[in-house]
């Protein structure tokens, strides 16, 4: 689905990603993790052809940079870290621009996009919001409103960059919830980028450790949450709690 | 389900909001503003000719109607050698400064922005102010303002628009440097015209902004670039909504955000350096007509792009008809009319549209 080899990113002269090869398989979860500025964003944003980068970048086997802003829209949806909306838009109006990328630039939404964007809203139990404007929206409600108008996109790639953070337990929980739900009901394929190592652990198929732009460990979370690898390159004492299955928590370590 | 989708999508059901069924109806409304405003145009002046004969002449002038108007040719000449052309430009002028500051609005996401954002008012300004000063003496002094104003507001934008990408191009980049080439353009002009103070008065009258030179050659130059650069913007005013979600989004859902952004620039751009080349520098109609539809039926630019352009150029054309007839056969600058009449009108629509929204 994503094929990655040796992508490196310079934003104002810095090396931001320096050399990351990285292949995602149609319907894989994978999670970035690494310390601040280790190049998670930045990295998803190449992928989403954002930004410019040295390297190659496959999307199901075409090179991002051969392929139409349009066409990158129809193949993959992006959910940056923090969105902006427009606080007046009402959530079907703001769902709606999800359809973009299906929409010729002087055309009309068609019958079709109107219900594309009508089952986003129901997916994400929004219907009951749609007119109204998106100022009025909980934190939570503004979360699924973005997550509805990627879906909308009906991309088979889903880019999540940070979608739990400003999120309370529970709320975190739901979102996760729902993005490993609609995994397998229409078949998505997820790259997301993650701070919270213990919800990263629990929803991931596969983990990618970035530190400093590079990528220092990949595998299965058992593989890569472990105290010794956190310690390197988070600079941080935890300990990684496991059970059966493999590691389920990490919890800050104190005085160590 | 999908049924239930269907009827939805063509505006029955609860959630139909951006339908194109619920988008005609204020388009409709906006329509018939302009059509009542050129009326009241065309009906008010000193010499008085009843709506009824207006309307009458209008229809005279369609071919194959066979209606023939009873208007003496004095009340005929006045009616279509003076009101007309100076109601036409008006609306002209009107639609196109609230078009050019709805765009300016939604590729900068700034609320504040208007027409004159980018230093087309300062570059039209000094244009204009070369012209009066140093062009004086010759026969064509007068031919030759409105196209000094074009090319100075033109060179301004360019110059703001170099400066902008030099600086990285992003939003904040582009308006700095439109403030900073308008700043040093209006030094420019304030110097020259402190040399010319014979030109003060003339100067300062074209800034307040008139539509009183208009004949229709006037308004035949004009029409061209407004025309053109309206359906432009008009083509694109999905894409401005698209816009609203920020230029790193906009690009992931498929927008080309910096081409998009050029080309919006650029022709509202082009239309309102016509529009200021004739009318000079009337302000406040860029900022409160779109702001007055947001308010009222919400940031889309699919109805404030539209209705910028026929409210807009209604609103101007009664504007005139004030600026024209309170202190007849005087006339007011038409800048002064847009804001005292404009800003009050603005405060009601700002205390009343929370209520009427929801």
């Amino acid at each position: 689905m994503i094929s990655a080899r040796s992508v490196s990113v310079e934003l104002g002269g810095a090396r931001v990603v320096d050399g990351v090869t990285l292949e995602l398989a149609r319907g894989e979860w994978v999670t970035l993790i690494g310390p601040n500025g280790a190049g998670k964003s930045t990295l998803l944003r190449a992928i989403a052809g954002l930004v410019s980068f040295d390297g190659a970048i496959e999307l199901d086997g075409a090179p991002i940079g051969s392929l139409a802003r349009r066409e990158i829209g129809r193949r993959l949806a992006f959910v940056p870290q923090s969105p902006l909306l427009p606080p007046e838009l009402t959530v079907r109006e703001y769902v709606l621009l999800g359809r973009t990328p299906h929409i010729g630039t002087f055309a009309a939404e068609s019958i079709r996009d109107l219900e594309a964007a009508d089952q986003a809203l129901e997916l994400l139990e929004l219907a009951g919001f749609a007119k109204r404007a998106l100022r009025t929206l909980s934190g939570g409600e503004q979360q699924r409103a973005v997550l509805a108008r990627a879906l909308a996109q009906e991309a088979p790639l889903l880019l999540l960059d940070e979608p739990t953070t400003a999120l309370d337990i529970g709320r975190q929980q739901q979102a996760l919830e729902l993005v490993a739900d609609l995994r397998t009901r229409i078949g998505l394929t997820v790259l997301s980028a993650m701070h919270e190592l213990t919800l990263a652990t629990q929803y991931a198929d596969r983990l990618v450790l970035l530190s400093a732009g590079e990528l220092v460990a990949a595998g299965p979370p058992r593989e890569i949450l472990t105290e010794e690898l956190i310690a390197t390159h988070y600079r941080a004492a935890v300990r990684v709690f496991h059970d059966e299955s493999g590691p389920v928590a990490v919890a800050p370590r104190r005085g160590a | 389900m999908i049924a239930a989708a269907r009827a939805r999508a063509r505006g029955e059901g609860a959630v139909g909001v951006p339908s194109p069924a619920r988008r005609a109806l204020p388009i409709a409304a906006g329509v018939v503003f302009l059509a009542a405003s050129l009326l009241v145009g065309l009906a008010i002046g000193p010499v008085n000719i009843g709506i009824g004969a207006i309307a009458v002449s209008i229809a005279s002038n369609i071919p194959f109607l066979g209606v023939h108007s009873h208007l003496s040719p004095t009340d005929n000449a006045v009616l279509w050698q003076l009101r007309a052309p100076r109601v036409a430009l008006g609306a002209l002028v009107g639609g196109m400064l609230a078009l050019a500051g709805a765009s300016y609005q939604g590729v900068f996401r700034n609320p504040l922005a208007d027409p004159y954002l980018l230093g087309i008012g300062a570059g039209a300004g000094l244009g204009a102010t070369l012209a009066i000063a140093y062009g004086h003496n010759s026969v064509q002094s007068y031919d030759l303002i409105p196209l000094a104003a074009f090319i100075g507001a033109s060179a301004a934008v360019v110059g703001a628009y170099l400066l902008g990408r030099s600086g990285g191009s992003t939003a904040a980049t582009l308006i700095l440097a439109g403030v900073t080439v308008a700043a040093f353009l209006t030094a420019v002009q304030t110097f020259v015209q402190q040399q010319h103070t014979q030109s003060l008065e003339a100067v300062y009258s074209w800034i307040l902004g008139s539509l009183d030179t208009a004949g229709w050659h006037d308004v035949a130059l004009v029409a061209p670039y407004i025309v053109v650069s309206s359906v432009v913007i008009v083509l694109f005013r999905r894409s401005l909504d698209v816009l609203s979600v920020g230029d790193e989004e906009a690009a992931s859902l498929g927008l080309d955000v910096g081409r998009t952004r050029l080309v919006i620039v650029v022709f509202a751009t082009v239309g309102t350096a016509a529009a200021v080349a004739f009318s000079g520098l009337i302000g406040f109609v860029g900022i409160i007509v779109p702001h007055a539809i947001r308010l009222v039926l919400g940031p889309s630019y699919r109805l404030i792009v539209p209705l910028s352009l026929l409210l807009g150029g209604g609103f101007l054309v009664l504007c005139d008809v004030i600026a024209r007839s309170v202190v007849a056969p005087a006339e007011l600058p038409i800048g002064v009319v847009t804001a005292f009449f404009g800003a009050p009108f603005f405060a009601i629509v700002l205390r009343t549209s929370r209520s009427f929204r929801s």
